[in-house]
């Protein structure tokens, strides 16, 4: 009886010595991928900041109306976020990839819909980039031709123009996303059947006067002005 | 002969262009729907050249942009009989008057390139560009520009006019002060619809990479005038007479604006070699008088133009941050709140945005379209400002007014300087 326990203690540790031993070297090499992959990662944000800063990736930013985003929610510059960005996906990526290599059954399912999640990813940040630059582009034009022109409100018609574009845009973000995509197409729709429904409203009844006044002051004044000389700039 | 600006005429220009040979006179008219006016102008051009250059070799030519009332044909179908009773002269060689059609569009940049093209391949000695809208046009006009460039040997001639002390306030609120600072050369007229040119001076313009800019050549006019500057070719005067005011009545500020300023911003850029190193102005050779000034009453809606500087101040501000040092949009916030009585732009205060907006567009802080349109609020408070100054003035003090505010823009020079040196 105590020769048998001993047997079976001696062969239950003896299997996780061997268990261990086999263990080992992987944690090792997870480790050594962790590190390895903090240096690449590292070197990587290093180079990507300098190319941004190079190309004046701030300014870019500036203008499509991100750098404002981040300063009003106390973040650091665009540059230093897509640099630290990039190195917390690239060193994660190294240690999703240590992890994968320790052979525990289900991680790896999860590792591989990560490395499957980060090409849409950089699609999303692309679409909304480049949205950001679109809106504020738009805007400011719809902005210039309305004060120039002398409509009414052209703040707020800038505004609704942006919003508009950037509503459009996290549609699209979050579709690329995979995120509740029937509960963002949903949501998309309501909310900008709710928007052009607000707009009808406003402009039909509360835009009464002011639609009156706009007409009359294109018009009415028109006709009143005729008498007047027109001033040629050229 | 360069293929290139014999790639983008067509095969049948260039048979009427064969068919002529060389000339060494070459009238132009760019045209886009002119049958009303069109007639009358060959016409009277026609008599120039009989009139002025009996002797000489000398073809029109007509470069349309997509008319659809028959101008081209007007053009051809005009006989120089109809001109010589008048003149009573007759020409000693066949004047040629041929017609292309460049584009179904109007685009004035593409239009002087196939005139510049046209004239290098006849061998023209002495070119004018002639605009289709000129009511006032007269014979002489033909001389005025052709004979300085033909008989004198300079390489453009720029007119001068007869205008009201309130029309063309772009020009001498903007343009004519700008270009005499940064150029050094006093040109009243350096955006104009008529000059003359020399064959030599179209040929070496035809060259430079100014077409594939992708504004159908807006401005090209203004931009033409800057690289003969840059160029030092010998550029005069020529006073015409009055300019004919109904043909720019039609014409928006804004789109004004995008031209000339944006044309002349754009110049600055490649042209910095050139105006970084003049300092005063010099005037030109001229013949005739330099300017003369119309006093007539002329109803102005002044109001209107203090509500849009003020409305444009308040609602650009996020535009203007982006632009303007900090400085001088709050002394335009501040101005902007004064009441009619008291509103007052001074000139300093106008030289230093100008010259910020150039240094901004250099800089593209913003997309460069939208930095010139942002301009366009901020004339009119200037241009208000110019009325109330001016409004009881004389022709000697409106242009004493207009020398105070070009010797503001000289003495600022070196301010316009540290800005565009910050940026590089």
């Amino acid at each position: 009886m105590r020769e048998m326990i001993i047997s079976e203690l001696s062969q239950a540790l003896h299997e996780v010595a061997r268990g261990f031993a086999h263990f080992l070297p992987r944690l090792i090499v997870m480790l050594i991928l962790a590190f390895g992959g903090w240096v690449i990662a590292y070197v990587v944000k290093a180079v990507l900041r300098s190319i941004l800063r190079l190309i004046k990736f701030d300014k870019l930013s500036e203008n499509a109306g991100a750098s404002q985003l981040l300063t009003n929610a106390a973040l650091p510059s665009a540059t230093e976020m897509l640099s630290r960005f990039v190195f917390w996906v690239a060193w994660l990526g190294f240690i999703l990839l240590g992890v994968s290599v320790l052979g525990i059954p289900g991680l790896q399912e999860q590792v591989a819909r990560f490395f499957l999640f980060l090409p849409r990813l950089f699609v999303a940040l692309l679409i909304l980039f480049f949205g950001l630059l679109a809106a504020s582009f738009f805007s400011r034009a719809a902005l210039l031709a309305a004060v120039n022109a002398n409509v009414p409100s052209p703040r707020v018609l800038s505004l609704a123009l942006r919003t508009l574009i950037i509503v459009f845009v996290l549609s699209i973000v979050f579709e690329e996303l995979g995120l509740a995509e029937q509960t963002t197409l949903v949501a998309f729709g309501i909310a900008f059947g709710a928007l052009m429904l607000g707009l009808a409203i406003a402009f039909g009844m509360g835009g009464r006067d002011l639609a009156r006044r706009f007409l009359e002051k294109r018009f009415v004044r028109g006709k009143k002005e005729e008498n007047e000389d027109e001033l040629s700039p050229l | 002969m360069k293929l290139v600006e014999e790639s983008f005429l067509t095969d049948d220009f260039l048979r009427q262009l064969i068919s002529v040979g060389e000339v060494d006179i070459l009238v132009s008219l760019p045209t886009h729907n002119n049958a009303k006016t069109i007639g009358a102008i060959v016409q009277t051009i026609q008599s120039g050249i009989l009139n002025w250059f009996p002797r000489e070799r000398a073809v029109i030519i007509n470069a349309d942009g997509g008319s659809r009332d028959g101008t081209p044909e007007l053009v051809r179908g005009v006989s120089i009989d109809d001109a010589r009773p008048a003149s009573n002269l007759y020409a000693l060689r066949t004047l040629h008057s041929i017609s292309t059609k460049y584009a179904s569009s109007p685009a004035s940049g593409v239009a002087l390139r196939t005139i510049l093209a046209a004239a290098e391949l006849l061998r023209a000695k002495a070119c004018v560009v002639m605009s289709p809208e000129s009511a006032n046009i007269e014979p002489e006009w033909i001389s005025k520009l052709l004979r300085p460039i033909y008989d004198d040997g300079f390489d453009l001639v720029t007119p001068t006019y007869r205008r009201h002390k309130f029309e063309g306030l772009l020009i001498t609120n903007l343009l004519y002060p700008m270009t005499r600072a940064l150029y050094g050369l006093r040109i009243r007229e350096a955006y104009s619809p008529e000059f003359g040119f020399s064959g030599r001076l179209g040929s070496q313009f035809l060259g430079q990479n100014v077409w594939n800019d992708g504004t159908d050549g807006a401005g090209v006019e203004l931009r033409f005038t800057l690289a003969a500057i840059a160029g030092r070719y010998r550029i005069c005067q020529s006073f015409l007479g009055e300019k004919d005011r109904i043909e720019r009545r039609a014409a928006d500020l804004v789109p004004a604006v995008r031209q000339i300023v944006g044309t002349l911003f754009s110049a600055l850029e490649s042209d910095f070699p050139v105006w970084s190193t003049v300092a005063g102005s010099q005037p030109p050779p001229t013949t005739g008088a330099d300017h003369e000034v119309l006093l007539e009453p002329l109803r102005v809606n002044r109001k209107r133009l203090r509500e849009m500087f003020s409305t444009g101040v308040a609602e650009l501000e996020s535009v203007f941050q982006s632009i303007l040092s900090p400085s001088t949009l709050t002394e335009l916030q501040s101005i902007a709140r004064l009441g009619e009585e008291e509103f007052h732009y001074p000139a300093e205060l106008w030289v230093r945005t100008v010259y910020e907006f150039a240094a901004s567009y250099r800089k593209s802080v913003i997309s460069r379209d939208h930095i010139v349109q942002a301009l366009a609020p901020l004339f009119r408070g200037r241009v208000f400002t110019f009325l109330t100054e001016n409004r009881n003035a004389s022709a000697d003090e409106v242009e004493n007014n207009v020398e105070a505010l070009c010797l503001e823009f000289e003495r600022l020079k070196p301010y316009l300087l540290q800005l565009w040196k910050s940026g590089e």
